[in-house]
């Protein structure tokens, strides 16, 4: 994957330079997976076995696309813990419609309708009841979470309809989940580098009453921004749901975690107003990386979550300190 | 034609009436400034010109046409940009950006980057920025870069009328000499000016015209050329001059304070004074002269390289803060926002805050105590706090903060006060009241050290005044022999001499 030119990257003169201060945190990531491919595939062949490249860049593609609509609330001062949640009731939503006989066109949609739905209701609640995103978030992530289990009484969901495994098929050769992530990372980075919706998501971010005053208007900003990221978990939904060939009726646990982390990681400032959706995919990419060459070199697989501790602070720290070089 | 005229224009927030009925207008070409004490309502009347509120009663006109403005936009649509006192921008974006965001986008809101850094670049180029590179993040330029930057986007949307509030209170000498130089050029090139500032030498330099607001209501507008500064501070607060430094007869006893041979290269250099009970001993100086330094090394912020300090007949060490409270020394820094005041609690808590054990019962905090001291500081300095000692500090007037901070200082008994840049940012009447506090406080034996740029306020409230330029002490006067000439030629003294 190569990165595309981002918010502020120019033609000017000088642009390499220009380029790498502001796409620092990209390069890293970037740097860092290629570094552990060439180390891990050093140790182990196998590493880079078809199944196992697979495994990288297909398993993670719907915290990925997840992270395409957690990216743009949080370069707009906001945050949503709630999104794990979602997109377990959600894929609960496709898998009992599925196996209830619907079409599998609506089977598919209806998790995007309903994410964009609830989300832009959330999106509302923060924007005109002035209610602090995290707050709300967290009173959503217990209403779905706890919905969830009493709905379905925490049964799996299995017997599914042949063909509903959107995220087991491949397209021009390629997995589905891989491709999606893919394409709406590069458009939706693309759309927020050079279009005037995604110019206010960086501006009501940046400052919010700056934006005000030149007639963008910050409320619809947010819930706009809202919906889009409940769209993108209805896909992260479907990409979930039909992966396996049961579906697990909990939410998956820790899962807007590693969302928001992957975030933090890929660069998005939780200050607001700075990130690219690119980067966060890139990190989700780099967890695959990590816990794929963890098995590949025998570490045990509890050492994941204390790396990508350690991983988050880093970032933080070096954006901390970026802001204050430069403020 | 005129560009933008107000006529009977009234605004009342809750029953509380914020401006009586005005009227205002502004000629192409033309600096028109805007005056009055905070609280005067040229706040509300610059909000209702740029569109932020609707005015309850009134009319405003654009080119003789009457207009409604229902936000800062429509009101940019028709031509009027107000640069506010905080500056709008997008720190995380680039200048380009930022220059170029309230533009209309083409269809489907695509945004053309090179276009704009072109239209950036000419634009700043325009205002004499030309070294700035709009490609590069706003969070990389000072505030008065960042200020040309707002400029160049008012001009960027068409702007004709442009309104300024107080652009260079957060500004150094020599970019306010560079802001005054554009709006002299934006003035030129027919631009219509309302320029709202409380430093009246700029006034003077820069305005056409000067319309006058206290309490709410209008005074007067009269041709700039032939007012001198009494005569708008006259009719700003309704009072003489002579009235706003009321300096009383000075009780001055024994030496309190002296200093000698202080040192901390190359910022303080071999400074000696003494400073005696009951006197204000004002230290002049241009900004960098050390003023500041010298300050934190008395109380004990720095320590000094070489030099003694003497309290009271014998010779003390300051090795913290802490230590010079203990010995009687207290110090209201220049930025009280950053370094006096929390600002998210109440009178109260701020004012016991250097001094919470006087307020300690037992094992806890007795928020009676506490209480009692704040309504304590509300009556002795005559704080306007309508909660009483609950109002939360940050929503007091800039004055009336100012006097927490003074207040907080006091209640730890100091025998030397350091006030640095006292009146900075408080408005006329404020500053009359903190002056009278000064001579209160010495009646009783205080000392004070009072750091000023305004030259006005040294010669008007000093005993004695001292001069630094450089590090250096470069002179020290008499008030009798304290003249305006004097006093500067001794702040540049050595400004000849080195470099």
């Amino acid at each position: 994957m190569v990165a595309a030119p981002s918010h502020r990257a120019t033609q000017d003169t000088g642009w390499p330079h220009r380029w790498l201060s502001g796409h620092g945190q990209v390069l890293v990531v970037l740097g860092a997976i290629v570094a552990l491919f060439v180390v891990v595939s050093f140790v182990n062949q196998r590493f880079l076995s078809p199944a196992n490249l697979t495994t990288i860049f297909s398993g993670n593609a719907y915290i990925a696309v997840a992270a395409i609509g957690m990216t743009m609330v949080i370069i707009t001062g906001h945050i949503d813990v709630s999104v794990g949640a979602l997109i377990g009731v959600l894929a609960t939503i496709a898998g009992t419609l599925a196996v209830a006989g619907w079409p599998l066109w609506m089977v598919w949609l209806a998790p995007l309708v309903v994410g964009v739905l609830v989300n832009t209701l959330a999106g509302a609640l923060v924007a005109y009841a002035g209610i602090p995103s995290i707050v709300l978030t967290l009173g959503f992530l217990s209403i779905l979470k706890g919905g969830l289990i009493v709905v379905t009484g925490g049964d799996w969901i299995s017997d599914l309809p042949r063909g509903f495994f959107l995220a087991q098929m491949k397209l021009f050769g390629l997995p589905v989940p891989m491709l999606t992530a893919l394409v709406l990372t590069l458009a939706v980075a693309w759309w927020m580098a050079h279009f005037r919706f995604g110019r206010a998501i960086y501006a009501v971010g940046s400052n919010p009453e700056a934006a005000r005053a030149i007639g963008i208007s910050v409320e619809r900003t947010v819930v706009g921004v809202f919906a889009l990221h409940g769209l993108f978990a209805g896909i992260a939904a479907v990409l979930f749901a039909t992966q396996l060939t049961i579906i697990q009726s909990t939410v998956p646990p820790n899962l807007e975690l590693m969302i928001i982390t992957a975030c933090v990681i890929g660069g998005v400032s939780i200050l607001g107003g700075v990130g690219t959706v690119i980067g966060a995919a890139l990190a989700t990419i780099l967890f695959a990386t990590i816990t794929s060459a963890m098995i590949f070199t025998n570490v045990s697989a509890y050492w994941l979550r204390a790396v990508i501790g350690g991983l988050i602070l880093i970032t933080v720290l070096a954006d901390v300190a970026r802001r204050r070089r430069q403020a | 034609m005129i560009p933008l005229r107000v006529t009977e224009v009234s605004k009342s927030y809750g029953g509380v009436r914020a401006l009586r009925p005005v009227s205002f207008d502004v000629r192409a070409g033309e600096v028109h400034a805007l005056l009055g004490e905070n609280g005067a309502g040229k706040s509300t009347l610059i909000r209702i010109m740029s569109g932020l509120v609707a005015p309850d009663t009134g009319q405003i006109e654009v080119d003789g046409a009457a207009r409604v403005f229902r936000s800062p936009r429509d009101a940019a649509r028709a031509g009027i940009v107000t640069i506010h006192q905080e500056l709008l921008l997008f720190p995380d974006l680039s200048i380009a950006e930022n220059i170029c965001m309230a533009d209309d986008p083409a269809a489907l809101g695509w945004v053309d980057r090179a276009a704009q850094l072109s239209k950036a670049r000419a634009l700043l180029a325009d205002l004499d920025s030309g070294d700035v590179d709009p490609a590069q993040p706003l969070r990389t330029l000072s505030v008065a870069q960042r200020q040309r930057v707002e400029i160049a986007r008012a001009l960027g949307r068409q702007a004709r009328v442009l309104i300024m509030d107080e652009p260079t209170a957060s500004l150094a000498d020599a970019d306010v000499a560079r802001l005054i130089a554009i709006v002299r050029r934006l003035r030129e090139r027919g631009v219509a000016i309302v320029y709202v500032s409380h430093k009246l030498s700029e006034v003077r330099s820069l305005a056409d015209r000067v319309t006058i607001l206290r309490d709410g209501g209008f005074v007067a507008t009269r041709p700039a050329e032939g007012m001198t500064e009494a005569d708008m501070i006259g009719l700003m607060v309704g009072r003489s001059i002579s009235e706003l430094y009321p300096k009383g007869e000075p009780k001055i006893g024994a030496e309190m304070l002296r200093v000698e041979g202080l040192t901390l290269a190359p910022r303080v250099q071999d400074v000696s004074f003494s400073l005696r009970s009951g006197e204000i001993l004002g230290l002049a100086g241009l900004v960098g002269a050390g003023r500041t330094e010298l300050a934190r090394l008395i109380f004990g912020l720095d320590r000094p390289g070489a030099g003694r300090i003497i309290l009271n007949g014998t010779e003390i060490r300051v090795a913290s803060p802490q230590a010079a409270v203990a010995q009687g020394i207290a110090y209201v820094p220049e930025d009280r926002g950053l370094q006096g005041l929390v600002r998210s609690m109440p009178v109260a808590a701020n004012v016991t805050m250097a001094s919470l054990s006087k307020v300690v019962r037992g094992l806890f905090l007795s928020s009676r105590a506490e209480e009692a001291a704040g309504q304590d500081a509300i009556q002795q300095l005559g704080i306007r706090a309508p909660r009483g000692p609950a109002h939360i500090a940050g929503k007091l007037s800039g004055g009336n903060q100012q006097k927490v901070v003074v207040a907080k200082w006091l209640r730890s008994m100091p025998k030397v006060l350091i006030l640095d840049e006292p009146t900075r940012g408080v408005d006329v009447g404020a500053k009359a009241e903190i002056h009278a506090l000064m001579g209160d406080l010495t009646r009783q034996g205080l000392a004070i050290l009072m750091i000023s740029s305004e030259l006005p306020e040294v010669l008007g409230m000093s005993d004695r005044v001292l001069v630094m330029a450089r590090g250096r002490v470069t002179g020290l006067f008499e008030r009798a022999e304290a003249t305006p000439e004097r006093v500067a030629a001794a702040m540049v003294a050595e400004m000849q001499g080195a470099s």
